[in-house]
Parts: C-alpha cells; structure tokens; sequence
C-alpha cells in the first residue's frame, strides 16, 4: 500500500452465487485495483448496475470479498496499522466502522424513540465527544441541511423521505472518520441541499478524509471529484462483451 | 478494545442417542457484544444456548467464563455452588415465556428484589427502591410494584423478566426467543429497551432467535444454524446483506417485506 493512501484496492473481485437459482454465478467486476489517498475524494464512475455501490460495501465489508485485497490504514490511539478488511474479524470490523469509516447512503435505519438531534449527535458521543458539544454541532448541522428546529425533538420516523435523508447526512458528516464512503448522499436532495452536502464534501477533504463517493448529478461530481474511476472498466460484464 | 474474551466456547457437542442436538461449536464472545443464533426450529440453537448456559451438560467440548478477576473458568468444571452463584449474580436468562422466569404468584417487586436477595443484601427498603428503580427503567409504572406479574400483559411481563435479570448488574445475559408471541408494536418497544441497556450497561447478550429482524436490529454478530451445525457466522449485516451459504439465502430471502 502506497504510503499516501488511506484506503487501497488490489484485484478485488466480486461474484455473487445465486444458490436459489440453481448455484448460478453472477459476475459484478473483476480486478479492481485503486487507491485513495488523504485529502483526496475519488468517485465512482459507471452506468448503474455496474458494481459501484457493491465496491462502497465492500470496502465497509457489509458485502464480502472473494477475490484480491483491500487495505485500510487504521489508527487506534495512536497506533498505525493496515487491516486487510477480508481477513479481519468481525470484532475488528466494528472497531474500524467506529472509528476509521464512515458510510453515508441516502436511507435513514431509522431507530424508534429516538429524536432527530440524538440520532444526529450520537454518532459524535460514540467517538467520545462530550453530549453538549455534540448536540451543539448537531443542531448546527441540521440548520445547515434545512431541517427545521421543531423538528429536532422528535424522531424522524415520521419525516417525510427528504428531511430523513438529510437527519442521516448530517448523522454521516458529524462523526470524525478518516475515511468516508458516500453511496449517493445527494440522490433526490434539491439543489440548495446538494449544495450543502458539497460544501460539508469540502470541509471534509480540507481535514484530510479520503472519501470515495457515488454522485448521479453530474454538477455535484464535477464540483467534488478530484478523480474518476471508470467502474465498466473493470467490469464482468463489458470484459465478457469485449471478448466475445 | 479489550481483548480477553467474556466468553470461550470450543467445540461444544450434544448428542442425543444417535441424534445431533448440535456439533462442534466454537467461538469468543466480547464484552459489550451481542450475539444472534438464528435458525429454524429444531436447528440446534436452544441446545447450544443451553449447554453454553449450564442448563445443559454437552457431550463434548468446553466453556470457558471470564471471572470477575480476570481468570478464565471452565463452567463444567467448577463446583454446582460456584456456577449457581454465577448465574444468579453475574448472568441473567431472559425465557421466551415470561412464566418460566418470574414467580406468577408473588409481586412485581418481589420478583425483582428476590435475585437481589438471592446475592445477600437484606435491607427491606433498599430493596424495594431498587426494585422500583428498575420497573421505572423497564417503563412499568411503579404504581403497579405490590400487582403480580400474572396481572400483567405479555409485553410488561417480558420487561419484568429483564428487570427481574438485570437488577444484579450481570456482565452476560442469554435471550431464548425474547419477543417470541408478542405483538410487533411491543415487540419494538422491547427491542428499543434492549438495545438502550446494552448501550448504557455494556452488556454481552446471547440472543437465540428465528426472526432475522431481530437478529439484525440487535446483534453485532450471528450464527446461522441449521441441523444442529454452524452453516455461516459474521457480521449481522454480511450475513444478512450478503449469504454465502444456500440456507441462509433461502432464510434471508424468506423475509417478508413490510
């Protein structure tokens, strides 16, 4: 891994075996290789059904790795380590997700009884921030994204789609990761909103994070990509069409 | 992170006759982890949590506890006094059926101060205001601390029996089917108490359970079963999100969406 990069893959491979269908293999891509180093935010290129969002849940090993590696540079107080993500235990797992990646998607896994502002600042508290200061930046995001005040008591169960998505943006951009990956945070946000998300994007990339993102909107990406990775590159599909 | 293991279990057997109750289990449990055995009925996983918990002798294999000083016992291998004061004091075990764990016939503070009790504290009034303190943080109004639990519905039962397990402060608590026959609205309820006290308390929760909602809402790892084998183990959202083995594809795509 290059000393640069925060997050590193090489020849990653990802088949899903559809066993209910007769064991059949449904190839998604196939030696991936790139790295993301810090400061940087990379973002994934590609028609949807290429495999982009599967490399982000690779990477935060909610889906797994057949084939190739991916590194992770991990930091627990103070001591340096790469962690193979395939390889590591779940223990270690729920460690680096705690503190080292974070993962923002546009859906809200909503907690019951739960107001929106705890949502927001638990995931500051669990990095050891104290309530007050986290719930202070809590608020302070939320009037950021536009989610109204009165609204901050109450769980967001009852939101409507657009202020959950953005409860769970600013629940993603609280916490400090060194490493975020961004599953199209901005998908069916307005354009004012998107717009808040690219400056929260910027505020992150000037402390360092090295982020790998998925963004539909072309204005978006080109504001916050520093770097494509063209996905049907390495696609199982266009290489099968290549070849024949 | 702390490092040593709360729990070791290492190729855990129960053969009935020739019939396979389960086989060859192993695996480490951490402290502040939660733990699911999913699986269909007759899987195994009430066997395992049985022998794992003493209410059961394996055929073969070991359990390994961390004690309260730090050394790593074997349950079968201590005394019936030690592991009996063990579970009253440092585990708890929470029954599918509210009944099995709590005496119908005595109050709702009665059925919390009896475990306090049971670890020698004698004072009637610190008792009680204990006792009160914990139906207060299962939302069981306090009012109702002289009703029996037999005057109660299901759900305020089920949170009685936490009540009643968690009073002694234990560091592991198993779970056989926790919400298993209550509403989905108490369900839920539950599930968010649960979660909140493994939270603030730092609890270990073995947690058996056929509903993978549960399974994913409250544990951090799982085990699928299935003929009293482990098929599959990891993360709760890996296994969920993406199921190696044919049984758990077949289980996980059985979820019926809402």
């Amino acid at each position: 891994m290059h000393e640069s990069a925060m997050l590193s893959l090489k020849d990653v491979t990802k088949t899903f075996t559809m066993h209910l269908r007769g064991g059949v293999d449904l190839p998604v891509f196939a030696d991936v290789s790139f790295d993301v180093a810090m400061g940087e935010c990379a973002v994934l290129a590609g028609p949807s059904g290429i495999g982009k969002s599967s490399i982000l849940k690779m990477i935060y090993a909610n889906y797994r790795t057949e084939g190739g590696a991916i590194f992770v540079r991990d930091n627990l107080d103070g001591a340096e380590s790469v962690v193979e993500i395939a390889k590591a235990s779940p223990r270690h797992i729920i460690g680096i997700r705690h503190r080292t990646i974070g993962y923002i998607s546009q859906f809200l896994r909503v907690i019951p009884r739960v107001s929106a502002l705890d949502v927001v600042a638990e995931a500051a508290t669990a990095q050891g921030r104290p309530v007050e200061m986290a719930q202070a930046d809590a608020g302070e995001l939320l009037t950021r994204l536009n989610v109204p005040e009165k609204l901050w008591d109450l769980p967001p169960a009852t939101f409507s789609g657009g202020e959950q998505q953005r409860v769970n943006i600013a629940r993603g951009f609280i916490a400090d990761y060194p490493i975020l990956l961004l599953d199209e945070p901005t998908a069916s946000l307005d354009t004012a909103n998107a717009g808040v998300v690219a400056d929260l994007i910027e505020v992150k990339k000037a402390a360092g994070v090295a982020m790998l993102g998925i963004f539909h909107d072309a204005d978006i990406r080109e504001r916050v990509a520093d770097r494509l990775i063209d996905v049907s590159e390495f696609s199982a599909v266009t290489k099968s069409e290549t070849a024949a | 992170m702390d490092d040593q293991p709360l729990l070791s279990v290492t190729g855990v057997s129960k053969f009935y006759g020739g019939q396979i109750g389960c086989n060859d289990v192993s695996f480490d449990l951490y402290p502040g982890e939660v733990l699911a055995i999913v699986g269909e009925s007759g899987s195994g996983k009430t066997t395992l949590l049985n022998c794992i918990s003493t209410r059961l002798e394996p055929t073969a294999g070991t359990v390994e506890y961390a004690m309260r000083d730090g050394r790593m016992s074997d349950l079968y291998q201590m005394g019936e006094a030690e592991r009996r004061f063990l579970m009253r004091t440092d585990w708890g075990f929470v029954h599918q059926n509210p009944a099995d764990g709590l005496r119908m016939g005595v109050s709702a503070g009665a059925n919390v101060g009896e475990r306090l009790m049971a670890i020698g504290q004698r004072h009637y009034g610190n008792i009680r205001s204990e006792a009160a303190d914990w139906m207060e943080r299962v939302e069981i109004a306090v009012g109702r601390i002289d009703d029996r639990p037999s005057q109660f519905s299901g759900g305020m039962r089920q949170r009685l029996q936490i009540a009643r397990n968690l009073v002694t402060a234990p560091r592991l608590v198993f779970m056989d089917e926790p919400t298993g026959g209550l509403d989905v609205s108490v369900q839920a309820r539950l599930l968010d108490l649960v979660r909140g006290l493994v939270a603030d308390l730092g609890l270990s929760i073995i947690v058996v359970t056929h509903d993978l909602a549960v399974a994913r809402l409250l544990s951090h790892r799982m085990m699928v079963m299935k003929s009293g084998h482990v098929i599959e183990s990891g993360l709760t959202d890996q296994v969920l999100d993406d199921p190696r083995e044919p049984y758990t594809q077949l289980l996980v795509s059985s979820i019926l969406q809402v």
